[in-house]
């Protein structure tokens, strides 16, 4: 088996890895950069458990082979705020919102969130939910979710974060 | 991961370096671009290679253009996302616009391409139907030589294709549709978005100055061992009235056509009675449309 040395940039930092070619880029996040804020629950690229930004945009990154993501920008939930003691507004009005409940689906939902919300700065109801579709919550605590999305698109945004 | 086999993950800059690549590594060799059905596979054991090569970073395969004189060409690194926010197949391909809007997940959309939806040879595929109805070519380039196939003769059977292991498909051509074309995609699953469809039909119209069928196509998702096109329920069409009578029968003929199996997304006898409906509604949508309504 051949080994080969990547370079993945995730949330602004430069990591020099090598790894198998086979391995996904959650397990690579989780086990070899200890970025363990991306799930991993269906590993069939269902669920959006494991949603990170690659260049922006929202992928399942347990589909994406992780040599697939060599130079290019990665973001999790770990980069999204601007500092590690802030949050992101979707952060927030999540927490605020109760829109977590075991959690696991949290940071996919709030990565595809993010992106919804740079797509669609004022989204409707039906627009909040398409956008999520490809993200499932075991909890079924969509109701609060939605009203999350729906709070975090009427809040004043910093230029940097949108 | 490794329940999959080992292999090389190759990501060449270009289309030339691919394309050595896969002479170089023949039937051994897989080219992936989204992944999203390669991967699950290759971890499933359903397929397996030794080498990828990475389409991924060709830049001149990512493009999308439209020109009337030639049409819309879909290189092999588009994205699904990419393709169906592009103003052109919104406006003049109705049908593709549909199968892009509603297959899949915005995750899946983001990674994975309109060639590996074709690729992959799955009758499922969402974008097969509307690109038979608008009559896409497929152009496959190999080291040294290149060759354009009609999608129709592209699709072989499950999971087989017209294309040879050191081949690539490079890009998808679409004619320009006549002025006045109408095109629309219906699907139908078990649970919508995520799931891959149970049925699904794709119409095209063109109607006359008279208000008759000047043109008629009609292709069938996961209906059949391919992606179907429907001579049968064209020809009913041509030069008719499209009278509500005349688009039921067509869509019967769509049904009768079909030659769908059991599975665990639908049976066979529910899969012949939806594709009917889908065809009826898609051809209706189209008559709606061409007659100056919304499409």
């Amino acid at each position: 088996m051949t080994l080969e040395t990547v370079e993945l940039l995730v949330n602004g930092d430069r990591y020099r890895v090598t790894i198998d070619p086979r391995r996904s880029l959650a397990e690579v996040l989780r086990e070899d950069l200890r970025l363990t804020g991306t799930k991993v629950g269906c590993n069939h690229g269902d669920c959006g458990a494991c949603t990170v930004l690659l260049e922006g945009r929202p992928v399942c990154s347990c589909l994406l082979l992780a040599v697939e993501a060599d130079g290019r920008p990665v973001t999790t939930i770990e980069g999204l705020a601007a500092t590690p003691k802030d949050l992101h507004p979707v952060q927030k009005s999540f927490a605020e919102r109760g829109a977590v409940q075991c959690g696991f689906c949290t940071s996919g939902m709030i990565l595809s969130s993010v992106h919804l919300l740079e797509q669609t700065p004022e989204p409707d109801d039906l627009t909040i939910r398409r956008g999520l579709s490809g993200n499932l919550c075991r909890c079924t605590g969509y109701t609060k979710i939605v009203d999350a999305v729906r709070t975090a698109a009427a809040m004043p945004r910093r230029a940097e974060d949108r | 991961m490794p329940s999959m086999t080992p292999f090389a993950h190759h990501r060449p800059a270009t289309l030339d370096d691919a394309l050595a690549l896969m002479a170089l590594h023949g039937p051994d060799a897989r080219v992936i671009a989204g992944g999203t059905d390669l991967v699950p596979r290759l971890r499933s054991g359903a397929a397996s290679a030794a080498h990828l090569v990475s389409v991924g970073r060709i830049a001149e395969l990512s493009r999308i253009a439209f020109d009337p004189e030639t049409g819309l060409v879909i290189g092999a690194g588009a994205r699904l996302a990419d393709v169906g926010r592009h103003p052109e197949v919104q406006s003049r391909y109705g049908a593709l616009a549909d199968a892009l809007s509603v297959m899949a997940t915005v995750q899946i959309r983001t990674m994975g391409t309109v060639a590996g939806n074709l690729a992959n040879g799955s009758p499922c595929a969402d974008t097969a139907s509307p690109l038979l109805v608008h009559e896409a070519r497929v152009e496959l380039a190999r080291q040294g030589s290149r060759r354009e196939v009609a999608l129709e003769a592209f699709f072989r059977g499950p999971r087989e294709v017209d294309l040879d292991p050191a081949e690539v498909l490079v890009a998808i051509h679409v004619p320009t549709p006549a002025p006045g074309a109408r095109s629309v995609y219906l699907r139908m699953s078990a649970r919508s978005r995520v799931d891959m469809a149970a049925a699904g039909a794709a119409a095209l119209l063109v109607l006359d100055s008279k208000g008759r069928v000047e043109r008629a196509r009609l292709a069938l998702t996961a209906v059949a061992p391919t992606p179907l096109r429907c001579p049968d329920a064209e020809a009913l069409l041509a030069g008719q009235e499209p009278t509500a009578d005349r688009l039921a029968k067509a869509a019967a003929a769509c049904a009768a056509a079909a030659r769908p199996i059991d599975d665990v997304r639908a049976t066979a006898v529910y899969r012949r009675h939806v594709v009917g409906v889908l065809a009826r509604r898609a051809l209706e949508r189209c008559v709606a449309g061409a007659k100056g309504g919304a499409r």
